[in-house]
């Protein structure tokens, strides 16, 4: 097996073995390539949601119901709660009234329309407070650490040692004069940011080690704008991920509360829970009266869990390169 | 890639070969297609031969290790030629073949001795574990004992008692000496040896390759060793093979490449390292100067040898106020260990030196040895127990945060970890010119002029500007950390390992920047590194560091011709290749 092709040149004995020049050519040390496009992690995040169907179906699904939200008007001209008659209790689906009848005779369709509010309303307050909280919470505590950590953390881990739909149901007894939208958010809210709070941690723990957060501070940058400018851009991608899955667990907290009986006055607000609690007791005979509600609640709380779920797995690139 | 490829070391000797590898094909498979990480690797292993593979990273030298026993990692397949182990072709095996192979006919130690024991069971476990999955011996005493036979031929002292120990209980030197009784428990006749070294110290490297080497020549096992040092490569292996992109480009007896390196990527590797360059001075044998290279763009930058014959003509006997001055300096660590307890760790020990301006000081030293957190002390992100501090004729100590600021104008520092230190999510432009707004340096417009000024010193493209760092390669990525600590136009920089991350060529492409950076810039460098080769050919003055303590500072002549301590011969011995006579 000595040399038996390969021309190559000044070949000084038979075991030295040149590859031929011209076909292993010598590259420019460490050129700079730009046939790429600009990519950094939420590029290549967008990239990678783009071509998920998941992503796509879940996010016109959304906006679709956020537009119901906002103009229940345009999808129904039947009042939800008025001109109810007792006549029609229970009854099916008739001639503009598409799903039927409640138990009041009101219009089951133009509810779940009108609830759509109510339900989305709840959740993005509840998300507003808790990523604000948490983030405050988890950040501070993650970059600083020592004494203020210790003291944010075990606070965190009070809240987080009680049930929040528990204490939900406490704080709305105490409020059951006057109950509303802000109200049952803040019930939910104030027991659920720990879980934000220690996700950021622990992103924050990880990132303010690297050494780019050191060159920042030998610029002189100060503490606060380094967390700022440099720790939190870096660390916020998990905190998404777990807003948009709490969305979801924060519009079944709502229904929950509202199906148990100390959510919102059904006199003034309609909503989902209520119904799907009010339908229960004749779910063997019209079930339709809990079914379509229910189905409002569950596909909306599907499709932030699956927006959430495509997410996670754009923004964590060790999942994306397992795959 | 056809059959009539060469067969790079083929052997004139009667007899099959222990290993040949034909026209070995490699992809890997990821979303835009297959990637091709071996085009026809072609070579053969005798009969208790060693042989080495160099090349720099990515150019597939490890995929061939792992391709040998079958062992490719994540989406990688093996897509055209032979692996004949005794005329068995082993890319073909079934899984029960290959199984009786590994490990009993073909040992392997891999790269990272941290991540290759599992923390959660002893080390006993495991060695016992590999001896009964390869049929050394059954019965729990006569397991056992084996066991502590491959330990004590590893060389640990007390085996009996290590067996019970965990893997964190171990220094990364004992681990690899673990790894390696574990790849020859089985006496296997060929050792596939994947940068073993590469995460240790110098010295630690030295002991543990002497150790591999005098137990593989007892048994008579073939060694495969693949590494990214070639100095270190001609000096344990009898023959090399040189890969660039997937192929092989050289393969002969080590010292013939060497001394004849007849393709240009081979010629361009040995003018670029730089232990077998700064050994090359004192023979001053082969002018490489002449060396032509086949590419334009930095290619001058490459050879070492003239960068240092400048440097000894630079070294200006600079006067006036020293620009860092270090007077008993220490800092002491407190280690937490619970229940409110903790001892204390002397980092840095009692250490003076002073940097006349405009020159290069190194800090020599094996992890540990508390060069890092000098660094550290002296950037203001620590603060230090006693001693003074003093930049440009100022204690730093004294300094309230206005003058601190003040003083990050004019020192800058560039750290280690290529892909560390940029932030990943703000391009490259704005990194540049972060200091710039945080210190209020011009407006808009002339920041956006001296970025791209900054840009074109460390000879980048303008366009990278809007670029972002993931886009780039470990040796850009570190030019682009120079251009940012060059925004300030500071008198001093701390460089804290800028170039251990690098491959060879890359470092000594970053080392002639620096270089021409100082000469241009009349800067004053703090260089921080474990790697004496290197210090040869950037620094004027040396301080050899152990355990927290200076054991020796001198002039970088004087530590090279005429070390005084022992610490210091050990250092200079144990650089890879030091040892290879370059010839006549």
């Amino acid at each position: 097996m000595s040399d038996i092709s390969a021309p190559t040149p000044r070949t000084r004995s038979a075991s030295h073995y040149v590859a031929d020049v011209d076909e292993t050519p010598v590259a420019e040390v460490d050129a700079v390539k730009l046939d790429e496009k600009p990519s950094n992690l939420w590029r290549d995040a967008w990239r990678d949601l783009r071509r998920r169907p998941i992503f796509w179906i879940s996010a016109a699904f959304i906006l679709l119901i956020g537009f119901v939200a906002m103009f229940p008007g345009l999808f129904t001209s039947t009042p939800p709660n008025s001109g109810c008659l007792l006549a029609n209790s229970n009854g099916g689906p008739t001639d503009g009234h598409p799903l039927g009848f409640t138990k009041q005779g009101c219009d089951v369709y133009s509810r779940i329309i009108h609830g759509t509010s109510t339900s989305l309303g709840v959740g993005f307050i509840v998300i507003l407070l808790t990523s604000v909280t948490g983030i405050i919470f988890g950040s501070l505590s993650g970059f600083f650490g020592g004494f203020l950590d210790t003291v944010l953390m075990r606070l965190g881990d009070i809240f987080f040692s009680i049930p929040y739909i528990l204490a939900a149901v406490v704080i709305m007894s105490v409020f059951s004069e006057n109950r509303n939208i802000l109200v049952i958010a803040l019930a939910i809210g104030v027991f659920a940011w720990p879980t934000t709070a220690r996700v950021l941690r622990s992103e924050v723990l990880r990132v303010k080690n690297s050494d780019f957060v050191m060159a920042a501070e030998a610029t002189g940058l100060s503490k606060l704008a380094i967390l700022f400018r440099h720790v939190l851009p870096n660390s916020i991608a998990p905190v998404i991920v777990v807003t948009t899955l709490s969305l979801g667990a924060a519009i079944t907290a709502e229904a929950t509360l509202s199906f148990l009986g100390v959510g919102l006055p059904t006199s003034e607000f309609m909503s989902w829970g209520n119904d799907i609690s009010q339908a229960q007791r004749d779910l063997r005979t019209n079930p339709q009266t809990l079914i379509f509600p229910s189905i409002a609640l569950t596909s909306t709380v599907l499709a932030f869990i699956l927006l959430g779920e495509a997410l996670r797995d754009a923004l964590d690139p060790k999942a994306r390169a397992l795959r | 890639m056809t059959a009539t490829l060469p067969t790079p070391l083929g052997s004139g000797a009667a007899g099959a070969p222990l290993l040949e590898v034909r026209d070995l094909q490699v992809g890997f498979r990821t979303q835009g297609g297959v990637v091709h990480a071996l085009n026809g690797v072609s070579f053969t292993i005798e009969q208790g031969e060693s042989v080495a593979i160099v090349g720099e990273s990515g150019s597939g030298k490890s995929t061939t290790a792992a391709a040998i026993i079958n062992l490719l990692p994540g989406s990688g397949q093996i897509l055209g030629g032979q692996v004949l182990f005794e005329g068995r072709d082993l890319a073909t095996a079934s899984r029960h073949e290959l199984e009786e192979v590994r490990g009993k006919q073909i040992g392997f130690v891999p790269q990272d001795p941290m991540s290759n024991l599992n923390p959660v069971w002893s080390i006993g476990f495991q060695v016992e574990e590999t001896i009964r999955a390869n049929g050394l011996a059954s019965g729990k005493a006569a397991v056992r004992k084996k066991a502590i036979e491959v330990l004590q031929s590893a060389g640990l002292a007390d085996a009996d008692k290590r067996l019970r120990q965990y893997p964190h209980q171990f220094s990364g030197g004992m681990r690899q000496r673990v790894l390696i009784g574990l790849g020859l428990s089985s006496s296997p006749k060929l050792l596939i040896a994947d940068e073993p070294t590469s995460a240790l110290d110098v010295t630690v490297q030295r002991r543990i390759l002497d150790h591999l080497e005098s137990l593989t020549q007892t048994v008579g096992t073939s060694l495969l060793f693949i590494t990214h040092d070639l100095g270190l490569a001609a000096e344990r292996a009898e023959k090399l093979i040189v890969m660039y992109k997937g192929k092989i480009v050289e393969a002969g007896p080590s010292l013939e490449l060497l001394q004849n390196p007849l393709h240009p990527y081979t010629q361009r590797l040995i003018a670029a390292a730089p232990s077998l360059a700064s050994r090359r001075i004192q023979s001053s044998s082969k002018p490489l100067g002449q060396l032509t290279h086949t590419e334009a763009g930095g290619a001058e930058g490459f050879d070492l040898i003239t960068a240092a014959e400048e440097r000894a003509e630079h070294v200006s006997a600079a006067g006036g106020v020293p620009a860092i001055e270090i007077a008993n300096l220490t800092k002491v660590f407190k280690i937490r260990q619970g229940n409110f307890r903790s001892t204390e760790f002397t980092a840095v020990d009692d250490v003076s030196f002073t940097v006349a301006k405009g020159t290069t000081t190194a800090l020599v030293g094996e992890s540990g040895s508390g060069k890092s957190t000098i660094a550290k002390l002296l950037l203001g992100l620590e603060q230090s127990t006693s001693g003074a501090l003093t930049v440009q004729g100022k204690r730093i100590e004294k300094m309230n945060s206005r003058e601190l600021f003040a003083l990050r104008r004019s020192m800058q520092p560039v750290f280690q970890d290529p892909y560390g230190s940029l932030d990943p999510l703000t391009n490259i432009g704005n990194t540049i010119a972060e200091p710039l707004k945080v210190h209020k340096v011009g407006d808009r417009e002339s920041r956006r002029e001296r970025v791209f000024e900054l840009l074109e010193q460390v000879s980048l493209p303008k366009v990278l500007a809007g670029r972002y760092p993931n886009e780039l390669s470990g040796g850009q990525r570190q030019r682009v950390a120079i251009a940012r600590a060059l925004a300030l136009k500071p008198d001093i920089v701390v460089l804290d390992e800028a170039v251990s991350a690098l491959d060879v060529l890359v470092q000594a492409q970053i080392l002639r920047l620096l270089a021409d950076l100082q000469a241009e810039l009349s800067l004053t460098y703090l260089f921080i590194t474990h790697d004496l080769a290197v210090v040869r050919v950037i620094a004027d003055n040396v301080c050899v560091m152990q355990k927290g303590k200076i054991v020796e500072a001198a002039t970088t002549d004087e530590v090279f011709d005429n070390p005084r301590e022992q610490y210091t011969r050990d250092l200079l011995d144990a650089i890879p290749g030091a040892g290879i006579q370059m010839g006549i």
